[in-house]
């Protein structure tokens, strides 16, 4: 097992360097600046000269926090051992009076006392160093600023005045966040279900066919492309042009081509709300079915072998052993999918920024707190999202749980 | 665990010939062709919106907004226009996008390597070092990554631009950071962000190295620091370098923190600031989305595919970042 990762991990150790690869293509692309944009590039020069203190400053930090943890524990361990010192010189007058000699006493019986005090003792100090700036930055970057929005969000839009649980009610008042929040409801409960279905048959599908990894990759590809650029993608699948005009949009021609007229489909609630999904089910699916997949192939083949002299058809292989089997993967999965759906923002800001009815919370939040000013309720929605969150978790805590009894 | 599992991956390769897991099996009975079809048919589906935008950034302007990019196998005209003016075009309404490009590098590349840092010496300390409270701490950390970002967004700005004060009092004067040097909240809020996720990550492997190889080398009198550097950070690198990917594709493809703590100048702004405002303000000139997209596209696409082994392996380990 020790081996095994071992190899592995220099044969990592060999490969990574190679992670040179995709810096080369966009240097090139620097280089062949048109000469009128090289004006432009003196622009970059200051941004540049961020990246240089940026990098400056990590390895300043990270180098000096290295270094001091190497020079506490010598420092300590110097003021042990004169402490041992002094402790064997104040013990010795004692010495003679045992039998064995001062040699043995300093030689043989100390080092295995020391050596079980080495590894159990409690090294508080050294942790916090060790800890220092993840606990620093966790503080003030997280921890602080999440329960100051909790305070905000019992505040007025300017953060001025107590206004008590008015932000919360309003956000079920108000017709249009009213929909934000069913909105949202449909997003949870058709991305996950869909995205990992589709992950899962597909992952069945191609699992040992001939272009397994090609086939992978393909359905994977999108999990590396930004929500920006997936929304820009489907939102030319959806472009429109009046009927009189050939359509440019894929999804229009094809509605053309059935003899439909030629619909704006971004400005049509609810069918918009669906468009935005497939958009996220497109995203995710990958995701499910790279870890379906892992999960279907770790499955023993003892137990498909019983099943198979037992004489089971496909069908039953298939919702008796295989889908018992990837449980615990399927919910993980689930969770996860769920968790990244309720946050989603980019699509629908790119696409339709939450007009024509399409608005989910994180985006509604972000409109809110930073465009309307109104920090109250901005801060409202953000806890209102956290809360809906905990459930999710919750539930995923308590698999794990029941997991590790069985 | 390892007892059960290990017998079956060993005899699973002995017999390559034979279909050994259940989905081989469905697949196979599940009369073949119909399967096929329907596989290559989600390939299809899955493929054709990125593939229809890659072929249309390289169509002439005219035909990208008169005629469905598949008709271009009928009438094939290529250039590479579109690219030109997107990435260096000198007028407002074009892209500009080696600028935003440049302004990616250099959020992206601090921005993983702290939280990168970091969270391995975290994670070291959680592992492996006796003290106490250490669970709580743990697990104080690893729920953090529950806390969705939008709880931080409002507080963590008004610290970037007013300080912090209590009472009247400042505790903590304002950054009053402007142009370029916004790249360091932007750096800032990234690193905060990622920690939890990254500690949990990079724990689940450091937690798992051998005990034996730890209080040997503790033994022969090596520091915790000396452990760190030469013992387990040359064994965690596949582990690092699923985090980097994670972390690379996430903040190259993010836009809410950018939006919020770079502002949507082209001194700090990414490429995902940009094209979203290019979306907004300019939806229909398809000749700049779809150059610009593709862009942004090709970087992260390059590093996934080319380190795809070591995403998949952090993506098995740690689930999804929050």
């Amino acid at each position: 097992m020790t081996l095994v990762r071992a190899a592995a991990a220099t044969a990592a150790a060999r490969t990574v360097p190679g992670a040179g690869p995709p810096r080369r293509p966009f240097r090139p692309a620097l280089r062949t600046v048109p000469l009128e944009a090289l004006m432009d590039f003196a622009d970059e020069a200051p941004k540049l000269l961020m990246l240089l203190y940026g990098l400056l400053a990590f390895a300043v930090v990270v180098g000096g926090l290295l270094l001091l943890l190497d020079v506490i524990p010598s420092w300590f361990a110097r003021r042990r051992e004169a402490a041992l010192l002094a402790a064997s010189t104040a013990t010795t007058p004692g010495a003679p009076a045992r039998s064995t000699t001062p040699a043995d006493d300093a030689g043989g019986v100390p080092p295995p006392r020391r050596r079980r005090s080495v590894v159990n003792r409690r090294e508080g100090g050294l942790a916090l160093f060790f800890l220092l700036p993840t606990l620093l930055l966790l503080t003030v970057g997280l921890v602080i600023p999440a329960i100051r929005t909790v305070v905000l969000s019992f505040m007025d839009g300017r953060s001025e005045n107590w206004v008590g649980l008015r932000n919360y009610t309003w956000m079920f008042a108000q017709d249009e966040i009213f929909r934000v929040l069913t909105n949202t409801l449909i997003w949870v409960i058709v991305v996950p279900l869909v995205a990992t279905s589709v992950g899962l048959v597909y992952a069945v599908l191609v699992d040992r066919a001939r272009f397994e990894a090609a086939a992978k990759a393909l359905i994977f590809m999108p999990m590396a492309i930004s929500f920006v650029g997936a929304s820009i993608i489907w939102r030319f699948v959806y472009a429109y042009r009046s009927g009189e005009y050939e359509q440019i949009g894929l999804l229009n021609q094809i509605w053309v081509l059935f003899g439909g007229e030629p619909q704006q489909w971004l400005q049509n609630p609810p069918l918009n709300t669906f468009l935005l999904i497939v958009i996220m089910i497109w995203i995710q699916a990958g995701f499910a079915m790279v870890v379906l997949s892992a999960a279907i192939k770790a499955i023993p083949a003892d137990v498909v072998e019983a099943a198979r002299l037992d004489g089971v058809n496909p069908w039953q292989m298939f919702w008796r052993i295989t889908l018992p089997s990837i449980r615990p993967a399927l919910i993980v999965v689930v969770v996860a999918i769920s968790i990244a759906t309720l946050k989603v923002f980019d699509i629908v800001r790119t696409t339709t920024n939450g007009n024509y009815e399409t608005g989910v919370i994180a985006n509604e939040m972000y409109n809110q707190a930073f465009r309307f000013g109104q920090t109250g309720q901005g801060s409202a929605l953000a806890v209102f999202l956290f809360v809906l969150v905990i459930p999710i978790v919750i539930y995923q805590i308590r698999n794990l749980r029941r997991q590790r009894e069985v | 665990m390892t007892t059960t599992t290990s017998p079956a991956t060993a005899t699973a390769p002995a017999r390559p010939a034979t279909p050994s897991t259940p989905a081989a099996r469905v697949r196979k009975r599940l009369n073949s062709p119909a399967a096929t079809i329907a596989s290559i048919l989600i390939a299809v589906l899955w493929t054709v919106p990125t593939f229809g935008l890659f072929i249309s950034s390289l169509r002439p302007e005219d035909d990208i907004k008169t005629t469905g990019w598949w008709t271009v196998f009928g009438n094939p005209r290529f250039t590479l226009e579109n690219y030109q003016e997107v990435l260096f075009g000198r007028s407002a309404s074009s892209g500009q996008l080696a600028s935003y490009f440049v302004n990616s590098l250099v959020i992206t590349i601090p921005s993983v390597l702290f939280p990168l840092a970091f969270a391995a010496l975290a994670a070291y300390a959680l592992a492996w070092i006796n003290f106490r409270g250490r669970d709580w701490v743990y697990i104080g950390v690893f729920a953090l990554q529950i806390v969705p970002l939008q709880m931080a967004l409002v507080p963590l700005l008004s610290f970037f631009s007013e300080g912090v004060s209590l009472g009247g009092v400042t505790l903590l004067p304002a950054w009053n950071l402007s142009d370029e040097e916004k790249f360091i909240q932007v750096w800032f809020a990234h690193t905060c962000f990622a920690l939890p996720f990254a500690v949990f990550l990079l724990h689940n492997f450091v937690s798992q190295l051998p005990k034996d190889l730890m209080e040997a080398a503790r033994v022969d009198g090596a520091s915790h620091p000396k452990i760190f550097r030469s013992i387990v950070l040359p064994l965690i690198v596949p582990a690092l370098a699923a985090f980097a990917i994670f972390q690379f594709l996430w903040v190259w493809n993010d836009l809410l923190v950018a939006l919020i703590f770079a502002g949507g100048g082209n001194e700090v702004a990414p490429l995902t600031v940009r094209l979203a405002e290019l979306a907004g303000t300019r939806g229909s000139e398809w000749q700049r989305l779809t150059s610009g997209a593709f862009v942004s596209i090709v970087v992260p696409l390059i590093v996934f595919l080319s380190l795809q082994r070591y995403f998949v392996r952090g993506l098995l380990a740690g689930g999804v970042k929050g």
